[in-house]
């Protein structure tokens, strides 16, 4: 298959480490992986500020970049929800409405993709530490992305899950809002923390890197004994 | 006079000239496949909701265990004679020095073996005198097997207050007034009542009960402390 | 936002409880997603066929002697209660919990005139005691703590008791009783009108809507006209998903239809029932298609209860009469777009709201469209120019980078503005550290791995 990989601006800059493993785990499953540089963000943060106008602007440059495309897989739930549901809304009754549809039907999360599109679990990986998982809520809500990281996460060899509490509850991160409203935003993520301290797992996974970022800024501020990784990072680790 | 009747039904007709999506189909329709679904009506929504066996001992199994969750209290009494022993020693533990009830059946079987006095509440009644009994005796309608609730109407159960404002509320009540769950009380309700119901209908579940202070539950908010159903097998 | 802890645990604990009750009744459904469906497709066909529905409760209420007053805004609603109170030369009045009153800020008028207003629902009572708005759409007293619902009895009511539920409880029973007895008005809410059958329905736990719709001789109900629903039967749905998602419980202690005041051969009722029927510029609501679903609302509180923002900040935080979620969603068309805008921005969009919502209402979508409309409508200047901006750039792959690039050269600089007021992400920093950004982007890296 020819998948293109959507990589998120965000991941681009500050996790290339997460999407050269999905390159990596890809590649190794006999696929041919693309990447168009032309392409710089999916137009979130204008659309979820509600300048769907500029959004749009964006956004066109992802859904014209994309026409070719056979499949586009995102290692971020957040900006998978945003092509596969707010995309259709957002171009409703304009002249990209068709496309954007199309890419929205053939839009992939990373996690969903391999397990649902592929039926792959098992790549083979090692990861002897024990870990628990968030649950980022654009995939889990948007997305309806629950079981897929779990599965492949249970054929890691090493690996130990510990479900922490709550692991459906938000992060905290909300895009804009973590700057708007950074106290509140910070509780909500201190309460993430505390439930994944809990656990006393070495490392929180999820499938979203924005939701480790806020995840990972307070536990650094704080000096906490738990890192973050992405769970493709996981899934490339021997 | 009707307010601002004619101005806000303007109002809603021209506000429903644009069309809303139908729901499950929301604004992603491209992607929703809506499935035929059974429409939602009465007689379906048996479908979705919490299961009742339809044989009427488990029935009875789920009854009790509704009760007991509940903390209403009951008796299955096996005959008219263990019914009115059932009572009295009700009355005789509690003390109750006045009663209110109404007429009916049960009831007033009942009623010729309590010696105390009665306020009888069919041609209306001075609530002050209802404030004065320790227990309100009433019969029902019904029985919801799927939620432990007692279905009374301001016909079946001696008007609003008297299963209300008494501290205690006794049901009496017989086997055959079960119902498996709450469409079969309505649809009981239709048949009985038709075009004509009563101006109260209420579905009891459990004594009164508050949460409000830090979401504790107490028994006994504003109305009755405790609420006993006593069912004659029939 | 208030960040006070002690508060944030005194939720956090009542809401505990809530959470493992509402899912183990919910499991006990055959199908709880299809049950919300079917719940969803009632309300939708009762609000998309408002007049007709209305019409149909209004007649079959009329028929049975019940008097219906249409008011198009609070001040209509208040005036009528009032006119009927000076008319019926009513003294006390006892009222059940009903947020409408809230809405039209109906105390506060009758207090005014000299009216004896009591709110009967223990938690409503409490924070009326305390002088405070309520807190939750359900549980209007949750912020407080026994000790402080304990003292607010000294201050107010000179009760000398301990602070057990139990005994704070029988206080304001035993102040209540009388009251029911003796009061000539008892206002109640509504949560369905009933098209079919010409009744309301009332659902509750304490019996104080009972009792406050069965002594008083004048019986006033306060609805919204998105309460009302076709049929009798579709409460064997909606009862249940209401007091499931809302409080936990299979369902609610009491749940009462009234169709009427006292009818011929019943024994006791008030004398007169009337009905206010609210718009207070629902209609507005009604007319945008795409939020309509907002008025499916049967203000169960699920979404309150599981909202990260609600728990954190604190129901007082959002200044409305419906808190929470739905709150944010509904107060804009309620009482102003610009004004309240605010609310549709303080959410992580995480859609715990919506997951939760027994009628299915998109609540999380929702805040986005306000937040469109409210840009589209009056765009806040430094945003549109930085959207622009972020718009052109990111359309432009160059320029993107070079943007980047710069933003690269001076992270390494960053400690010496890091917190201060000239620091470019302080709202970041505050709490929170920046991650380290790598040597090579993704895009480095790939180009030399062709
Ligand atoms: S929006 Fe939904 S969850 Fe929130 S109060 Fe209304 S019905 Fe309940």
């Amino acid at each position: 298959m020819n998948i293109h990989l959507y990589v998120p601006c965000f991941v681009d800059q500050l996790y290339p480490k997460a999407a050269m493993a999905m390159v990596e785990i890809l590649e190794k499953l006999g696929h041919t992986v693309e990447f168009e540089e032309k392409i710089a963000c999916c137009g979130q943060p204008a659309f979820n500020s509600g300048y769907w106008e500029e959004a749009r602007t964006v956004a066109a440059r992802t859904v014209e970049g994309l026409e070719s495309a056979e499949v586009v897989v995102i290692g971020s739930g957040s900006c998978g929800a945003m092509l596969h549901k707010f995309y259709p809304e957002l171009f409703k009754e304009t002249p990209l409405a068709e496309k954007a549809n199309a890419l929205a039907n053939k839009t992939y999360e990373f996690t969903d993709f391999l397990v649902r599109k592929l039926g792959v679990t098992d790549l083979g990986a090692k990861f002897p530490h024990k870990i628990t998982y968030h649950d980022g809520c654009h995939g889990l809500r948007e997305l309806g992305i629950k079981s897929q990281p779990r599965q492949l996460l249970e054929k890691v060899q090493g690996l130990t899950l510990v479900e922490m509490k709550e692991a459906e509850s938000c992060c905290g991160f909300g895009g804009t809002f973590s700057a708007k409203f950074p106290l509140v935003s910070s509780a909500m993520g201190d309460g993430k923390c505390a439930s994944a301290l809990e656990t006393e797992a070495e490392y929180i996974v999820s499938a979203d890197s924005s939701c480790l970022m806020q995840i990972q800024g307070l536990l650094t501020r704080q000096q906490k004994p738990i890192q973050t990784i992405h769970i493709a990072e996981v899934l490339v680790s021997r | 006079m009707n307010g601002s009747k004619d101005q806000i039904l303007a109002r809603i007709r021209e506000a429903l000239r644009s069309q809303a999506p139908v729901p499950g189909n929301h604004d992603y329709s491209h992607l929703a496949m809506t499935p035929s679904r059974p429409k939602p009506e009465l007689e379906n929504f048996r479908q979705w909701l919490p299961p009742v066996e339809s044989n009427s001992e488990n029935q009875w199994d789920l009854l009790t265990k509704s009760f007991h969750a509940l903390k209403t209290d009951f008796g299955l009494l096996e005959s008219k004679a263990r019914l009115i022993d059932f009572v009295l020693e009700l009355q005789r533990v509690e003390q109750w020095k006045r009663v209110g009830i109404h007429h009916g059946a049960m009831t007033d079987e009942i009623a010729s073996h309590l010696e105390i006095e009665k306020l009888w509440v069919d041609e209306g009644y001075d609530p002050q005198a209802m404030e004065q009994c320790e227990v309100g005796i009433s019969e029902c309608d019904a029985i919801v097997a799927q939620t432990g609730s007692i279905l009374i109407t301001a016909k079946s159960g001696g008007g609003r207050g008297l299963s209300v404002l008494p501290p205690h509320h006794l049901v009496l009540a017989r086997t055959s007034q079960i119902v498996p769950d709450l469409p079969s009380a309505y649809e009981l309700l239709y048949k009985r009542y038709g075009g004509n119901f009563p101006s109260m209908i209420s579905f009891i579940t459990g004594p009164s009960r508050t949460g409000d202070i830090e979401r504790i539950v107490v028994l006994g908010a504003h109305g009755p402390k405790k609420l006993t159903v006593a069912i004659l097998k029939d | 936002m208030s960040q006070d802890l002690t508060h944030r645990a005194v939720i956090k604990k009542a809401l505990g409880a809530y959470e493992i009750k509402r899912d183990e009744n919910r499991s006990k459904y055959l199908n709880w997603q299809e049950a919300r469906q079917a719940a969803s497709e009632i309300k939708w066909e009762a609000v998309n066929h408002l007049d007709h529905y209305l019409l149909e409760m209004t007649k079959n209420l009329e028929a049975r002697g019940t008097k219906v007053f249409w008011a198009s805004n609070a001040e209509e609603a208040r005036q009528y209660v009032i006119s009927l109170a000076v008319e019926k030369k009513v003294k006390s009045i006892i009222k059940s919990k009903t947020m409408t009153s809230e809405e039209i800020h109906l105390n506060g008028a009758l207090e005014k005139l000299g009216y004896d207003v009591v709110e009967s629902d223990l938690g409503e009572y409490i924070v009326q005691l305390n002088e405070e708005p309520p807190y939750h759409l359900v549980f209007p007293a949750m912020h407080l703590t026994r000790g402080q619902i304990k003292e607010i009895f000294k201050r107010k009511l000179g009760s000398d008791t301990s602070d057990l539920p139990e005994e704070l409880t029988m206080v304001a029973r035993n102040i209540m009783r009388q009251k029911y007895l003796t009061a000539d008005m008892g206002i109640s809410g509504a949560n369905f009108g009933i098209a079919e059958t010409g009744m309301i329905s009332i659902t509750e736990n304490e019996g104080n809507a009972r009792l406050t719709t069965s002594f008083p001789k004048i019986h006033v109900s306060l609805m919204g006209i998105e309460k009302v629903i076709p049929k009798l039967g579709d409460l064997a749905i909606l009862l249940p998903l209401l007091a499931t998602a809302g409080a936990g419980q299979q369902i609610t202690c009491y749940n009462t239809m009234i169709g009427g005041p006292r009818q011929p051969g019943e024994c006791d009722g008030p004398e007169e029932f009337h009905l206010v029927l609210i718009d207070n510029r629902r209609t507005e609501l009604l007319a945008d298609a795409e939020q309509r679903d907002a008025l499916h609302c049967i203000r169960c509180g699920a979404c309150l209860n599981v909202c990260p923002i609600f728990k954190n900040s604190g129901g007082h935080s959002y200044g409305t009469t419906y808190q929470g979620p739905i709150g944010s969603v509904i107060t804009p068309h309620l009482r102003g777009l610009q004004d309240w805008k605010h609310l549709s921005s303080a959410s992580s969009l995480c859609g715990s709201c919506t997951e939760v919502c027994p009628v299915k209402i998109d609540i999380h979508h929702h805040l986005l469209h306000n937040r469109r409309n409210a840009a589209t409508q009056m765009p806040v200047w430094w945003e549109r120019i930085a959207f622009k901006g972020f718009s052109i750039a990111t359309a432009n792959p160059a320029l993107f980078q070079l943007g980047i690039k710069i933003a690269r050269v001076f992270q390494p600089l960053h400690f010496l503005v890091k917190g201060t007021l000239f620091d470019p992400v302080r709202a970041w920093t505050q709490t929170r550290d920046l991650p380290n950004i790598p040597a090579k982007s993704f895009r480095q890296q790939w180009k030399s791995k062709q």
